[in-house]
């Protein structure tokens, strides 16, 4: 062992000591919370340039914060989308179903129907939004807490329940965690569960889409945490560089699991002021103010498809429960920051905007938060004829062994038979399908 | 997976190329066959790549199929990875081997669980290629051998030729396959087989009947090993470079060595392996990579399991030393002659 060099023991007399600086959020379990050092900006107050405007015309928003619903809960300003009152139905519908969907498979997680579930509560705008704003033939990449993406596209709660059940009807053949949906055909890349890597794939998706003559886009979810991967460095130079008609989202719900956004950087500036660096578009946006959400969306997509380049949106927002169903948030942050949070809650804040216009009433609120329960204890039911985890109702096994490859070479039918003779041991009942061979 | 070679093969008239070139000729072609290729990486357009094995593709083809990237092998190789994804069939060129490990999380749990995490709804049929091995005075981040990093993963198909004439037709098979491929470029022998005798006049691939290419398109089936050199008296496995060193030091100690170039670590041909071992009784492993957890462990455990009661000697294994690979004693490092001559010495006593 050398000799250890490290530490005060060897001082320089005359130089002030360095110390490390390791970020600390405001607040713990108890703490009483006061957001009032947030910036919250005055809805209507920021400018909209052209959506083909040089890039640097939208740095200053990157230090802003785009807001469309006031106090009053009336759009305002000129990022106001404009929607007509059946389209805002619409995305209420598809975020209150996210929220019912999300309630329902927490608590058969709780009841041990599956192994995993991720609540996307509070942070149903941005997926939703993305939906309504992008064209069905774009591709999103998404992170984990984006299944409103995928319900607002229409996308069979049933074939969800099956993959969250990883039951014999689980399109995913059983093979991912909980909530790693993969969805082609509604332009829903297959979630990695590993962090950012989805990235650099949308940016190149997008590229791909630009070298064919394509009219479609892309757009990919990261979350602030994951901002710190080298892939949204890779991501963002390949996106600036390739002028890439992508809309790059970073989520940022304060948190990480644990660790607060101070861990990617947070405390030293916003996550959407990274555009300025590589030379794109950005916006910072209220991510619980629905139609500044879709009208950021909609510049950006509408930036990317006439060729104008990328853009980076910051989605300002607060993940009101916890990480997933392994996670207590009450073990590390103040209960109070959610029941404070000063941009409210996204579905609230639309339901409210439409009462306001004379489009909406609690009556109607509540008769439709009853038929979005309904609709996902329907689902859930339907799936269940398929099976919930663990209870034998699986895709056949032998399924283990196919997709590695297009074909099965010699050592993957060596284990597949290997894994029949162990099951066979285990169960003399049990019969195996026989392998299916591709070539 | 391509069923056969083309019956033209053996027909087609001949040119003599280098591996460069002949990588080239394949690149070229499966450019021309299919629009959807695209080539990426750093230096690859206009100057056609540091070891020139994209000369001429960009003018060809255009800057929308065949253009530099940024120096970020995450980037290449993921965004290579969406481009799939979106239906394309990019050939990501990595410049040198020691330099794929920022790319290793896009290959690892991305490129090669696409198949299988979407149950077959997204692919990511690409082909990477990169030059790899040492003997060039490369020093440690310009020599490495690191295939056995990719043998291990599970989705990954890897593949090394040891001629021109097998460079061109399994980098065609690799690109026209739909899993994604590693495919490593031996770049010692880039220019004329090197038999490890260093101190000897290089040799161009001229008077090598690798280095006799066929014109036009034709594909190597990957799974496929080649049998280099029939023989009686010992089995040589290898693949690369040291098919070149295998072939000189055996002949030179006048050992009757059936000789085997593997080609594809995974899936491998087993069937030519085993019935090699079985009908020689012993087996020498080699390569130039570091020994320890190397793609000879592997091999010498598959023949162990395989062809136990056909052996009459302990599996040998010759390998590169597990240190980083040094420039100075670059020459001390590589397994050549006399590591091999001992191995064989070895195996051939009694």
């Amino acid at each position: 062992m050398a000799k250890d060099h490290v530490g005060s023991s060897h001082p320089r007399s005359n130089l002030p000591p360095l110390s490390l600086h390791v970020p600390e959020p405001r607040y713990r379990p108890g703490d009483a919370v006061d957001y009032s050092h947030l910036e919250i900006t005055v809805a209507g107050e920021q400018d909209r340039p052209d959506e083909t405007c040089p890039a640097s015309d939208t740095w200053p928003l990157c230090n802003d914060l785009i807001r469309v619903l006031n106090e009053d809960h009336v759009a305002v300003g000129p990022w106001d989308p404009k929607l007509d009152p059946e389209t805002l139905r619409r995305i209420l519908r598809a975020m209150a179903l996210t929220r019912a969907f999300d309630d329902r498979m927490y608590r058969g997680q709780r009841q041990g129907k599956t192994s995993f579930y991720m609540k996307s509560t509070g942070e149903e705008a941005t997926a939703v939004c993305c939906a309504f704003a992008l064209d069905r033939e774009d591709m999103v990449f998404p992170s984990y807490r984006q299944q409103g993406l995928l319900i607002a596209r229409g996308y069979p709660l049933v074939d969800m329940v099956n993959q969250i059940y990883s039951n014999r009807a689980d399109r995913l053949k059983g093979r991912q965690l909980p909530v790693m949906y993969s969805a082609r055909e509604y332009g829903f890349f297959t979630i990695s569960g590993n962090l950012a890597t989805q990235f650099p794939q949308a940016v190149g998706w997008a590229m791909a889409s630009a070298i064919k003559g394509d009219t479609r886009i892309s757009s990919a979810f990261i979350g602030e945490g994951s901002s710190a991967e080298g892939d949204f460095h890779a991501a963002m130079t390949f996106a600036a560089v390739y002028n890439a008609p992508v809309v790059l989202n970073i989520v940022n719900n304060q948190w990480a699991i644990s660790s607060f956004s101070g861990f990617a950087g947070a405390e030293r500036a916003t996550f959407a002021a990274r555009a300025a660096g590589y030379g794109i578009a950005g916006l910072r946006v209220d991510g619980n103010d629905v139609l500044a959400v879709y009208a950021a969306f909609r510049w950006a997509a509408d930036r990317a498809r006439a060729n104008a380049g990328p853009t980076l949106i910051e989605h300002f927002t607060y993940r009101a429960e916890g990480h997933s169903t392994s996670d207590d948030p009450s073990a590390y942050r103040s209960v109070q920051e959610r029941e404070e949070w000063p941009l409210g809650d996204p579905v609230h804040r639309l339901a409210q905007h439409l009462i306001a216009l004379g489009e909406w009433s609690q009556e109607q609120q509540a008769a439709m938060d009853r038929e979005v329960a309904e609709e996902v204890r329907a689902a859930t039911k339907e799936a269940e004829k398929n099976g919930i985890l663990g209870h034998g109702m699986h895709h056949p096994f032998h399924t283990m062994f196919e997709d590695v490859f297009e074909e099965l070479p010699w050592h993957l039918e060596e284990q597949a038979e290997q894994a029949i003779r162990e099951r066979q041991t285990k169960f003399p009942e049990w019969k195996a399908e026989p392998l299916e061979r591709k070539s | 997976m391509i069923e056969e070679e083309p019956v033209s093969l053996h027909e087609a008239p001949t040119r003599t190329m280098n591996m460069i070139e002949a990588i080239n000729d394949a690149l070229d072609i499966m450019m021309a066959r299919d629009p959807d290729m695209v080539i990426l990486g750093e230096d690859v357009g206009y100057f056609g790549g540091v070891f020139r094995a994209t000369a001429g593709l960009q003018k060809k083809y255009g800057r929308n199929r065949v253009f530099d990237s940024p120096i970020n092998e995450c980037g290449i190789i993921g965004a290579a990875v969406g481009m799939a994804a979106y239906g394309l069939r990019p050939v990501p060129e990595i410049q040198f081997a020691d330099y794929i490990y920022p790319g290793l999380d896009q290959l690892i749990s991305e490129a090669a669980r696409m198949r299988y995490r979407s149950a077959g709804d997204f692919t990511a049929p690409l082909t990477v290629r990169s030059p790899f091995g040492g003997g060039i005075f490369g020093g440690q981040t310009h020599s490495q051998s690191p295939e056995a990093l990719f043998t291990h993963v599970a989705g990954l198909k890897t593949v090394i030729p040891a001629t021109p004439h097998d460079a061109k037709g399994l980098l065609i098979a690799a690109i026209e396959d739909n899993d994604p491929v590693i495919f490593f470029e031996p770049k010692r022998i880039y220019n004329g087989p090197f038999d490890g005798y260093y101190d000897n006049p290089s040799k161009t691939w001229k008077a090598h009947p690798g280095g006799k290419v066929p014109e036009g398109y034709y594909a190597i089936p990957l799974g496929k090993a080649r049998i280099v050199r029939e023989g009686a008296a010992l089995t040589v496995l290898s693949y690369g470079t040291m098919i070149h060193v295998a072939e000189a030091v055996l002949a030179a100690k006048g050992v009757d060595a059936e000789i085997i170039d593997l080609r594809t670590l995974v899936p491998l041909d087993i069937e030519t392996v085993q019935a090699s071992v079985e009908k020689t009784g012993k087996c020498l492993v080699i390569h130039e990579a570091t020994r320890t957890s190397g793609f000879g462990a592997e091999l010498s455990a598959l023949v162990q399991e395989r062809c136990f009661y056909h052996l009459e000697a302990p599996v040998e294994r010759v390998t590169g030393f597990d240190t980083p690979y040094p420039h100075s004693l670059e020459w001390a490092y590589f397994p050549g002659p006399v590591r091999i001559g001992e191995a064989v010495d070895r195996l051939m006593k009694d």
